[in-house]
């Protein structure tokens, strides 16, 4: 590609001729000129607006005087004790956050690579029809789905039961209300947000490297360890990141399927905004969330030597 | 030697070899398979007799089904849904592919930025886009104003990347010659726009539009900031489900997901149809 | 901002720009393409360099190169596709240089078709019409699916055809609209063998039957050599050497289009002396005479070049029918036997190795390897090249 320079209508090197056709430019590549911008503009402006200034926002309230509430109005204090505040009172919720995200993103991994190596490699003719089905569910509403995990692990469901029958769970043991419940529902509604990056990193992968591992005499287990799970790294990668984010700001799984006593940070923040009126000790627990996950995110994604994703 | 090993394992039991060589595709479609015990769920359900969902199935009925708009509020809560998903579908949709075509066919400066601009809402938790969002209604005084203009303009932000990047991949597929050709056979840039280009990124388009409104129809978390007093249908589910949820919403879910499959299948027999076109 | 439309002016009379004289070079009779000093500069190089061609009508035209050497920058500057950095093109009168490509009487055969896959085939043989609203469009589709042999498959859509009626229906797009010039990006590139000589055949026959002006860019050099009238070999964005195939065959002028067309064996030789019709060289201690006009080099020293199959194999000490050019103490050192022909490796004296190619013909026995032979060639077959040139430009290593 030719590197960007200042938009020219005509040929530098041409005088131009004092016709309409003047402006004739190359239509290979990508096109210079105004029209791009104007292209992005909308788009760009409204990412401005409401996704960049708003962290800014937030940002700036959560460092405002935290004797302030929205009645009154707010002061700007360079309260940095907010951060302080809210850490020491929240962090078990934080990290309850962190940890039900990584064991949801972790089962989703295992799950969806199955899921996505099958669709792969082995669907054949259904290959599409596979890859619409792990879509399909999630076109239905996030919280019914979840709600109907309530039902379906229900103390007197058919699966706690079961789980009682086979002495595998307590006779008042339970699975509703616990984090078991929490991260099944957590990696059940993320599942496509893993399955989707993996198998698009995995049909990539040539089926002939896998068959000339084996004629190299690997076993198997060898040839997926050392030809099929390196090449699928960056689907791996994208996939729990796109897995982990969500599941770790999400409270919708923790408040229905969890026990109202092991609150996660989401669920903090948002009734620190809306029931507490709490806003900046909400907005610097939402800067702190959203700082973890980044600095998660890079030291990941250095030990996974995959910079270049990002 | 290596050249026995296969021969000796040709002697397992058929049965086992089946399973042997099937196992992948038997464990992916048991995955497959679980994903959908919820929505079996939600369907069963839709037909149970009660007022209130209940584990036990109780009855046969089609009550709920008759009866959809039994509680009002229900019903509002949904049109409201569906009047967002709709806008916000309408903008995010045409403000994405805007920028999809800005990123792939020009060159500026600031085309990384962008793209990581574009990238990044995808890549921020919903609380975190919902609070900021909400800390900018609030300190522009906007606080008492929360409410539906609010929530779509939410909406369209985090479908806005969805949008961009769904239409970017098909533009990016796209092969540069067929608009050269159109151009090279007397069609004008707006006529290679209209019969050529547009047509043949409107897979893509649609896609996208259909991705943001499931994705505006569902979303609860940045919502739920960004409300006020309007009520949207996760909303009303939300709500509900603290008290018991009447049995009406299964009703709602399973036509979703009917109405989703249908569109997957006509899509997909299309595709098919095409392919076996091909190979004839 | 460039591509707004401009309405849909009749864009069957192409913008035509007054004045600007492109060179002085014009003649007034001339209604050919012609391109005057055409360069095309990219950020990082040069594609095209100032590049002087006249395709007479009516011509067929061959761009024949290695991939990269302009060949395809050339087509897409008269197609429109890319402006030149400067030069001109012009069209008969009409100064092209800067017209769009919708406005230009010129249409192409892109190398991938580049067939509209949501449009069937009619539509898409319709569709340059359709824009310059034309009518009778359903007859002269018609008749244009006749002619390309497709007539049936006019509701199909491209994806449904094979390769090579794709390449029929983009040919049949291109035609329709009756463009003065037909621009050919390696059309023929994507079929296989079989496919290609049947396609090559029919192309020709076309062009002689409609009688349009074609430009076809290839870089399989027999394919430019049965099709076109005319050939122009391109390297390194400058035009080596144009002609008929056969004057380009036997007379080449560089050592790259000794090499690209065909085989040459190149023997290094110092001139001893030039006379009104024939100069001697001195190549190795053998004296060897080539024809003036074919001497191509006005240094001390120079390239002997000869075809492998002008060269004579024979026993040491044999009458061969070559008077003039004989070289003795050769030994076989390969043989190739190809059925009509057999190929052999001869190394001279001073270590190179010469390539001959005998035909089959009966009157001589075949030569084994470790044979001494000696070899011959006519001198008025023989020609001579600019030392200062690499022997081993524009070969095929893979022999394809």
């Amino acid at each position: 590609m030719a590197p960007p320079t200042t938009p020219t209508l005509a040929p530098p090197d041409a005088p131009p001729p004092s016709t309409d056709l003047a402006d004739a430019e190359p239509d290979t590549g990508r096109k210079r000129g105004l029209t791009g911008y104007l292209l992005l503009l909308p788009a760009a402006v409204w990412l401005a607006l409401f996704f960049v200034v708003p962290f800014y926002s937030l940002a700036a309230t959560s460092l405002y005087d935290p004797s302030g509430s929205d009645f009154r109005g707010y002061e700007m204090t360079y309260a940095f004790g907010n951060y302080v505040d809210a850490v020491q009172e929240y962090w078990t919720p934080l990290l309850r956050a962190l940890a039900y995200g990584a064991a949801a993103t972790l089962i989703c991994l295992v799950l969806g690579y199955v899921l996505a190596y099958a669709i792969a490699f082995r669907a054949g003719r259904w290959k599409n029809l596979m890859l619409v089905l792990v879509i399909a569910p999630f076109f239905t509403s996030f919280l019914l789905r979840t709600l109907s995990w309530k039902l379906i692990l229900a103390d007197d469901g058919y699966v706690v039961d079961t789980l009682q029958f086979l002495h595998l769970l307590g006779d008042d043991g339970r699975l509703l209300a616990t984090p078991v419940a929490v991260v099944a529902g957590l990696a059940y509604n993320f599942l496509p947000f893993m399955v989707l990056p993996l198998y698009a990193s995995i049909d990539k992968i040539d089926p002939r490297l896998i068959e000339a591992s084996s004629d190299l005499y690997a076993h198997p287990a060898v040839g997926f360890l050392k030809v099929t799970w390196p090449l699928s790294l960056p689907g791996v990668v994208s996939g729990t990141l796109l897995t982990f984010i969500p599941a770790a700001g999400d409270y919708i799984n923790a408040q229905l399927l969890g026990s109202p006593n092991q609150r996660v940070i989401g669920s903090v923040i948002q009734s620190q905004f809306t029931d507490a009126g709490d806003y900046p000790s909400a907005a610097a627990l939402s800067m702190v969330l959203m700082v973890l996950i980044v600095a998660l995110v890079l030291v990941y994604v250095r030990r996974a030597g995959t910079e270049e994703l990002l | 030697m290596s050249a026995a090993r296969p021969a000796a394992r040709g002697t397992r039991p058929p049965a086992g070899r089946w399973l042997r060589e099937h196992l992948v595709l038997v464990l992916g479609l048991l995955v497959l398979l679980y994903t959908f015990v919820p929505i079996a769920v939600v369907v069963l359900m839709s037909f149970n007799e009660g007022t209130r969902n209940v584990y036990a199935f109780q009855s046969f009925t089609l009550d709920n089904w008759a009866n959809v708009c039994e509680d009002q509020s229900m019903c509002d809560a949904l049109w409201v849904s569906i009047r967002i998903g709709v806008l916000a579908t309408l903008g995010a949709t045409l403000l994405g592919t805007l920028a999809a075509f800005a990123l792939v066919r020009h060159d500026f400066r600031g085309r990384s930025a962008s793209n990581l601009l574009i990238f990044l809402p995808m890549a921020a938790p919903e609380i975190v886009l919902g609070s900021s969002l909400l800390a900018l209604f609030v300190a522009a005084g906007f606080s008492g104003q929360l409410g539906f203009w609010t929530i779509l303009i939410a909406h369209v932000m985090f479908c806005l990347s969805f949008v961009v990047v769904t239409v970017r991949s098909r533009l990016a597929g796209m092969d540069d010659s067929l608009e050269q050709a159109a151009m090279d056979l007397y069609a004008t840039p707006a006529q290679t726009f209209w019969r050529v280009t547009l047509p043949l990124v409107f897979p893509g388009i649609l896609g996208a539009a259909l991705l943001s409104f499931s994705l505006s129809f569902d979303d609860f978390i940045v919502t739920n900031l960004n409300a006020g007093t309007e009520l949207t249908f996760p909303m009303y589910v939300w709500g509900a489900s603290q008290r018991g949820v009447p049995m009406q919403v299964n009703v709602i879910g399973t036509v979703m997901f009917v109405l989703s499959i249908a569109v997957v299948l006509v899509g997909e027999l299309g595709s098919r149809r095409r392919s076996r076109a091909l190979s004839r | 901002m460039s591509q707004v439309a401009e309405g849909a002016g009749p864009a069957s009379a192409p913008g035509v720009v007054p004045g600007a004289d492109p060179g002085g070079a014009r003649g007034a009779a001339y209604d050919g393409l012609r391109l005057r000093s055409v360069t095309k500069r990219f950020a990082t190089f040069t594609a095209v360099d100032d590049l002087d061609l006249d395709v007479p009508a009516g011509s067929f035209f061959a761009l024949l190169g290695p991939s990269g050497c302009g060949k395809t920058t050339t087509l897409r500057m008269v197609a429109g596709l890319e402006t030149p950095t400067s030069g001109s093109i012009t069209l008969g009168e009409q100064d092209i240089t800067w017209a769009k490509p919708y406005r230009r009487p010129v249409n192409t055969v892109f190398q991938s078709y580049a067939l509209f896959p949501h449009l069937d085939i009619f539509e898409n043989v319709a569709f340059g019409l359709r824009r310059r609203k034309r009518k009778d469009v359903k007859e002269k589709v018609a008749e244009m699916l006749d002619l390309v042999e497709l007539g049936s498959q006019a509701r199909k859509k491209p994806a449904q055809l094979s390769g090579g009626q794709q390449q029929r229906v983009a040919l049949a797009r291109a035609l329709i609209n009756e463009p003065e010039v037909l621009l050919l990006d390696e059309p023929l590139g994507a079929l296989d063998l079989k496919l290609r000589r049947g396609m090559q055949i029919e192309l020709k026959r076309i062009q002689t039957e409609v009688g349009l002006t074609f430009v076809h860019v290839t870089h399989d050099q027999e394919e430019a050599m049965t099709m076109a009238d005319t050939v122009a070999v391109m390297n390194a964005g400058v035009i080596e050497q144009m002609g008929a195939p056969a004057e380009l065959y036997e007379n080449p002028r560089s050592t790259f289009v000794a090499n690209f067309l065909g085989q040459s064996n190149l023997v290094a030789g110092t001139v001893l002396s030039r006379s009104a019709d024939l100069t001697t060289v001195d190549m190795h201690g053998i004296q060897v005479s080539v024809p003036t006009a074919r001497t191509h080099t006005d240094g001390d020293a120079g390239w002997v070049g000869i075809r492998p199959e002008k060269v004579l194999i024979g026993d040491e000490g044999a009458e061969l029918d070559a008077p003039g050019n004989t070289i003795p103490g050769g030994v076989v050192t390969d043989v190739s036997f190809v059925g009509v022909s057999t190929q052999y490796l001869v190394r001279m004296p001073w270590g190179q190795e010469l390539q001959v190619f005998a035909q089959n013909t009966g009157r001589q026995r075949l030569f084994t390897t470790g044979e001494r032979v000696e070899l011959s060639w006519r001198p008025e077959y023989a020609f001579l090249l600019d030392a200062a040139q690499d022997a081993s430009a524009g070969a095929q290593r893979d022999g394809a």
